[in-house]
């Protein structure tokens, strides 16, 4: 039997290494990654919790592992449009460094 | 401590991985030499003695062990020794879901002749053969080379370009037999078709669905990056691709690690569309009946066994056949010719595949 | 101590790790996204600790083996393998902006611990848990209308990346 308190605490773990990813790293491929590892703890945390509550009257409830599914498909989506900027900025600015993404500011 | 699981494992190691892959780079040479009316390779002997040429593939391992390893200046050392790695590991665990036998009961003991019985087999081979996609992709990359590099974006595209197809066109198969479980796929096999109730067919899955076994094969084939797909090695075009800087042993180990999926794809191709281990019009009680006065139960059972892991082998050793054919027959394609027949061609085809299929069996069952 | 008790902390450490790896690489992107799929294929493993079978070959198919190419894929056409940013401004800031964050998960950490509801022994799963034939019956059923949603999202992203990708036709 798993320890469920270290399944949510593995979660939370790496969900904060994503948030640091994403506030530390200039580069917009490891900002891009760390986005994915956040959705990644994400679907931890949902597959942790169906487990805890696997069933209703007996009958299997998988209703976590649904969402993380759709969680997936919102991840791969997301990867696809954020690539295409990516390569939109590359073509730019010809740098991944989001520091050089400034125009706009005063 | 668990026997049989080991057992299992040192088997598929022994006979599949270390035993069959060398003799299909014998296979290959012989074929292809056969094919194009010369001899092929047989020089190598053992104090004069050449059998055929089956010695070639110990020279070859003997050969490959004592080159020199040269990794190219400015490569990422590390990447260049994993990538070997990524690449044949993926193609040897595929063998733990491929059944060899069905299930035989010796008194009370019941011996189920494969590595894992997942309930999801089918989706594994899917999930470990995208991971193979590393491999190359990181070949080509840590090289430090133009054409290793292009050979690898080559690779990925087509890699998983063709995954998508890949279980795309399983679909059908998995609509009619309604499992995953390849076991049981093999087992629903083991019976007779009645096509308009009078022809008897075997009931395998290239009856139920023709269009998607040439699909898939095209799909698998592609995956595997053989030719006429090899595009990521294209050796008229750049070189030898993403393992030009390989020497030695790791280009031996992708080497291999090509010709062992050749086997996977012939195993899965068998036990998805051929039947697997299930000998045509003979079902497994009609054997093990027919055996049983002469020899007993447990005698029975037993050649029972061994006739369906030799079927088994057969219907291997003949997707082998075919593959080399196929390699040895059609010319290369062109890069973008790769990518529209999958993109323009089978994914289209294998969505009308999945609809065609998914009426007639409410038409049969409703 | 069972084996799955072990396996669990060996994926949770490798997950960790090459988490750790991804976000603290500054040389090598491909070396990011390598522990990247590292991660991914632990998480998939602990999946199936959980019984969820269905999403662990999911994870793995998709996340290990279309995103993660995705991301190699764009590295290795711009050729962006090196990062050679100079440390940059707002050193303190990140720096702030660490230390706050591992506070806060060790708060998190610590409330987590103090939950009896994650401390007690999850019950044995119902037949067909985790399976693919319960989750495509509840897809197509009670969630069937996530699933179009989700088919029309994958297509408006197909087009924006299709359109963002490309190159300006003059």
């Amino acid at each position: 039997m798993l320890p469920m308190d270290h399944v949510i605490a593995l979660s939370a773990i790496l969900f904060m290494i994503g948030v640091l990813g994403v506030a530390t790293r200039r580069n917009m491929i490891v900002m891009l990654m760390s986005i994915e590892l956040m959705l990644n703890a994400a679907n931890l945390a949902f597959v942790g919790f169906n487990r805890i509550w696997s069933q209703v009257d007996g009958a299997p409830a998988i209703d976590g592992q649904v969402f993380v599914l759709m969680v997936i498909a919102v991840a791969a989506a997301e990867v696809a449009v954020g690539l295409g900027i990516l390569l939109a900025m590359f073509r730019n600015r010809d740098s991944v460094n989001v520091e050089e993404v400034d125009l706009l500011k005063w | 401590m668990p026997i049989e699981p080991i057992v299992k494992v040192l088997f598929v190691f022994a006979v599949m991985v270390m035993g069959l892959a060398p003799i299909i780079t014998w296979i290959e040479r012989k074929q292809s030499a056969v094919m194009q009316d010369r001899i092929g390779a047989n020089r190598a002997d053992l104090g004069g003695i050449t059998i055929l040429g089956l010695l070639h593939p110990a020279a070859d391992v003997i050969k490959l062990f004592t080159k020199e390893d040269v990794v190219p200046a400015g490569a990422n050392r590390v990447m260049h020794l994993l990538s070997p790695l990524i690449a044949a590991v993926p193609a040897i665990i595929a063998f733990a879901v491929i059944p060899y036998g069905g299930v035989y009961q010796f008194g009370d003991t019941t011996l189920n002749l494969v590595g894992a019985d997942i309930d999801w087999g089918l989706l594994y081979i899917f999930a470990i053969g995208s991971i193979a996609a590393y491999g190359t992709v990181i070949a080509g990359w840590a090289s430090n080379n133009n054409w290793s590099m292009l050979g690898g974006l080559r690779a990925s595209a087509q890699m998983i370009s063709y995954e998508v197809t890949m279980g795309l066109t399983v679909v059908g198969v998995f609509m009619v037999f309604e499992t995953l479980r390849l076991t049981d796929m093999a087992l629903a096999q083991d019976s007779i078709f009645w096509l308009f109730g009078v022809v008897p067919l075997p009931a395998w899955g290239i009856i139920y669905q023709p269009l998607g076994f040439v699909m898939f094969l095209t799909a698998v084939m592609a995956e595997n990056k053989r030719p006429p797909f090899d595009i990521p090695e294209g050796e008229s075009e750049i070189i030898a691709g993403y393992h030009l800087e390989y020497s030695g042993m790791r280009f031996g180990l992708f080497f291999m690690s090509e010709f062992i999926e050749i086997i996977v794809i012939a195993a899965l191709t068998a036990t998805i569309f051929l039947g697997g281990w299930a000998v045509p019009y003979a079902s497994t009680d009609l054997i093990i009946d027919a055996i049983t006065p002469w020899m007993g139960v447990g005698f029975a059972t037993g050649l029972c066994m061994l006739i369906h892991f030799s079927t088994f082998m057969l219907k291997v050793i003949f997707m082998i056949w075919v593959q080399m054919l196929l390699r040895w027959s059609l010319p290369r394609f062109r890069y973008d010719q790769v990518m529209s027949l999958c993109w323009k061609i089978l994914l289209p085809l294998s969505i009308a595949n999945i609809f065609v299929t998914g009426l007639v069996l409410l038409w049969l069952k409703g | 101590m069972t084996v799955e008790t072990i396996l669990f902390y060996v994926f949770a450490t490798l997950a960790v790790v090459s988490a750790l790896g991804m976000v603290l690489n500054i040389r090598n992107t491909v070396a990011s996204a390598m522990s990247l799929v590292v991660t991914m294929v632990s998480l998939g493993a602990i999946y199936l600790l959980l019984e969820a079978y269905l999403v662990a070959a999911i994870q793995i198919m998709v996340y290990g083996g279309a995103i993660v190419v995705l991301f190699l894929f764009v590295v290795m056409l711009l050729n962006l393998s090196t990062d050679e940013f100079p440390p940059g401004r707002q050193r303190f800031v990140k720096f702030a902006v660490v230390i706050a964050g591992v506070a806060i998960l060790v708060q998190v950490l610590i409330a987590l611990g103090r939950e009896p509801l994650l401390a007690a022994q999850p019950e044995a799963v119902p037949e067909g848990f985790g399976g693919y034939r319960q989750v495509g019956i509840s897809l197509y059923t009670d969630y069937v209308l996530l699933v179009e949603m989700a088919s029309l999202l994958l297509l408006a992203a197909i087009v924006g990346a299709l359109i963002l990708a490309k190159r300006k036709i003059d």
